[in-house]
């Protein structure tokens, strides 16, 4: 039932996309949308309208109850979503909807290790990379548990990409860059999704301490929450991950009772048209 | 007194990637993970300094009031006709529980390690009491996140904490219990990550959390040796303690691993019932990855963690210890599970018959004594842990038996 990808293997979609964004002198947008939020269907919508949006790579979140690394809009994410009866099985079968009509966007599963280690590695890879997910990015494993799931991911062809954060120093970048694939993440804060917001100069500073160690393309997320934000980040990167304000955009187009309304694809899809926008205003005359 | 460990001890874990068996390990987020690297580190160094070791001594002795005794629960022995019961009378500590055993060895060295802000998590609230003491004691700045739930069925500790100059953070996410707290005082930790020393409540989180709290704790096992060595010149045959995270029960249990004929007994709390709402993650749950480490878990079939139930706050955490775990799976200890019913006929057993009002997860162990206890001959020495005084759960104990 799930559509053969053609030809590029999974890391190419991401590479394919830093590589246009690179030839028109500008950073990557990457947007994170939380699966099945505040429904399958609406969920379904939102990823589908991404792309048109200016959406370069798409982080789709997993949802999970206890996600320790993330902030009160995204917490309430997740919950909507397995509230709607969201689970790992259906944001797989999400991915395989979107494949349907789109084989260009790279997309990456964002989230918890728990419900993939109950899953089962091999199935939850085997059937991810049928799926047409190109690359994962698991908060609660560091490289120190990197055979839990890193190394089987690489071998199954799906990239595994790694957070950088503040506390990321330069002696031990190397041990977190090691199996990192498709792109690094840095993380612009010490904190949760949604917090502070970064000092957009140390975070340029941060990047290209990173850029020392790897060829990989860096993108910036947490706490990056508009289009001038956006902006500021895209002088000093390869990419932007906006997360917490398009999660916010979509609940304030929620009713009363949570549920979507005609409000609600549009929301997201503006913000992100926005974001893009601001993404191609930092567009670098200058870059070598 | 403890027999040196050998190189195939029950004893040596974990291993140096902070595994018992397939248990524990470090699932952290990348921010914490060089914090965790370097409390590691401290530890190791703090564990072989003899000024660190000597501090904590002094306050065992001074401050805690250690050793605890080992008391011959005479009555409570006559009334069920079998083993000769004894407690290990840990209710007896400086803030009324074992917590306290832990929270010294984590603030000297939050000390050693020129951390000033001291956050933990509690569920019931005797962890957030002695963190809030120890920090009192020590200058440091202390704060405790405790799920909303928790800070309506335990006030008497909320207002202690507060007294003791802790600020205590109600938190409102998920099921507003003890596994949230863990959540936001780890979202605390990864925010705060300069001068924050996280101080773990139990034997779980990530390396080196589970082996440093078990240390810690061990003291009460060590002690049980030596006490009962003097009073019946020969170890114990069984020892029972209750399980939430499993903290007092490791800490009795670690330092009888290696003798054999010592039987060992983990009292999970069963809730409503194993096929209800509870709190019991060996009895009905499967392994996992929660809260930095793999283990026991309560969750369904997509791995979304399932909401625990105990009457005791202690007991009501959806996860266990990943040394646990393993002593499970390799069948060293045997994991029993008594229900909330259960538990108040052994609170109320403790109360009538020594005079001693145990705090609700005691009474656990104390319930299941009351099963296992009849069964054995009257030579058969027995230890229960018993970890905490009861004061906390009287309104607890009163709405459900009628008593005011």
């Amino acid at each position: 039932m799930m559509k053969q990808v053609p030809d590029i293997s999974m890391t190419d979609r991401i590479s394919a996309a830093f590589a246009r964004a690179r030839a028109e002198r500008r950073a990557a947008l990457v947007t994170y949308v939380m699966a099945g939020d505040p429904d399958q269907e609406t969920g379904r919508a939102i990823l589908a309208a991404l792309p048109e949006a200016g959406a370069d790579v798409v982080e789709l979140g997993m949802a999970f109850t206890d996600p320790m690394a993330d902030g009160p809009s995204i917490q309430a994410a997740g919950l909507r979503a397995l509230a709607a009866g969201q689970s790992l099985k259906k944001t797989l079968a999400d991915v395989a909807a979107f494949r349907r009509t789109n084989d260009r966007t790279a997309i990456v599963l964002m989230g918890y290790f728990n419900p993939i280690y109950v899953y089962g590695v091999d199935r939850f890879l085997a059937d991810a990379k049928a799926a047409g997910v190109d690359g994962l990015i698991v908060v609660d494993l560091p490289p120190e548990e990197d055979e839990e799931l890193c190394l089987p991911a690489l071998r199954a062809g799906i990239a595994f990409i790694r957070l950088a954060t503040p506390t990321t120093d330069d002696r031990r970048l190397p041990t977190v860059l090691k199996n990192t694939a498709g792109f690094v993440y840095y993380v612009s804060i010490t904190g949760i999704t949604g917090a502070a917001t970064p000092n957009f100069d140390a975070t340029a500073a941060a990047v290209a301490r990173i850029k020392k160690h790897t060829a990989l393309p860096v993108v910036v997320g947490f706490g990056v929450k508009n289009a001038v934000h956006a902006a500021a980040v895209a002088r000093g990167a390869d990419g932007v991950a906006v997360g917490t304000a398009l999660v916010e955009a979509l609940r304030a187009s929620l009713d009363a009772d949570g549920k979507a309304t005609e409000k609600t694809v549009p929301a997201v899809a503006g913000l992100v048209r926005e974001l893009a926008e601001g993404v191609r205003s930092a567009a670098k005359a200058d870059v070598a | 007194m403890n027999s040196p460990v050998r190189p195939n001890s029950l004893r040596a874990g974990p291993d140096e990637t902070g595994h018992f068996g397939m248990f524990g390990g470090r699932f952290v987020a990348e921010t914490l993970m060089p914090l965790i690297l370097d409390l590691e580190k401290a530890y190791g160094e703090a564990k072989d300094d003899p000024s660190y070791q000597a501090e904590m001594a002094s306050m065992m002795t001074h401050y805690i009031g250690r050793p605890s005794p080992l008391y011959f629960a005479e009555r409570m022995t006559d009334k069920l006709g079998g083993a000769k019961i004894y407690f290990k009378r840990e209710e007896l500590n400086h803030t009324g529980a074992h917590k306290v055993n832990n929270v010294l060895g984590q603030i000297l060295l939050a000390r050693r390690m020129g951390k000033k802000r001291i956050i933990a998590e509690t569920g019931a609230g005797q962890h957030g009491v002695a963190t809030a003491t120890l920090c009192a004691r020590y200058g440091l700045e202390c704060i405790v996140y405790m799920g909303a739930v928790d800070v309506e069925r335990q006030k008497p500790n909320v207002f202690r904490m507060q007294l003791l100059g802790a600020k205590v953070v109600p938190v409102q996410s998920g099921s507003k219990t003890l596994k949230d707290a863990m959540n936001e005082a780890l979202r605390d930790w990864v925010t705060n990550v300069a001068d924050t020393f996280y101080c773990i409540g139990t034997v779980a989180g990530p390396h080196p959390y589970p082996m440093m709290v078990r240390d810690f704790q061990s003291v009460i096992g060590k002690e049980t040796r030596e006490q009962m060595l003097a009073a019946e010149g020969r170890l114990p045959d069984s020892l029972i303690a209750a399980v939430g995270g499993g903290s007092n029960a490791m800490g009795l249990f670690h330092p009888f691993l290696d003798d054999s004929d010592v039987e060992i007994y983990g009292v999970e709390a069963a809730g409503h019932g194993l096929t209800s709402l509870h709190a019991a993650s060996i009895a009905g749950g499967r392994p996992g990855v929660l809260h930095g480490n793999r283990t026991y878990l309560l969750m369904n079939e997509d791995g979304q963690i399932q909401d625990a139930h105990s009457i005791s706050a202690g007991l009501d955490y959806p996860g266990i210890g990943p040394e646990h775990s393993w002593l499970h799976d390799i069948k060293r200890a045997q994991y029993v599970s008594i229900t909330d019913e259960e538990s108040l006929e052994g609170f109320k057993l403790c109360c009538e018959l020594e005079g001693i009002v145990p705090a609700l997860e005691s009474a656990h162990a104390v319930a299941y004594a009351m099963k296992l206890a009849p069964r054995k001959a009257k030579d058969h020495l027995m230890v229960i842990n018993l970890s905490g005084r009861g004061d906390k759960d009287i309104f607890t104990v009163a709405e459900h038996l009628g008593g005011m």
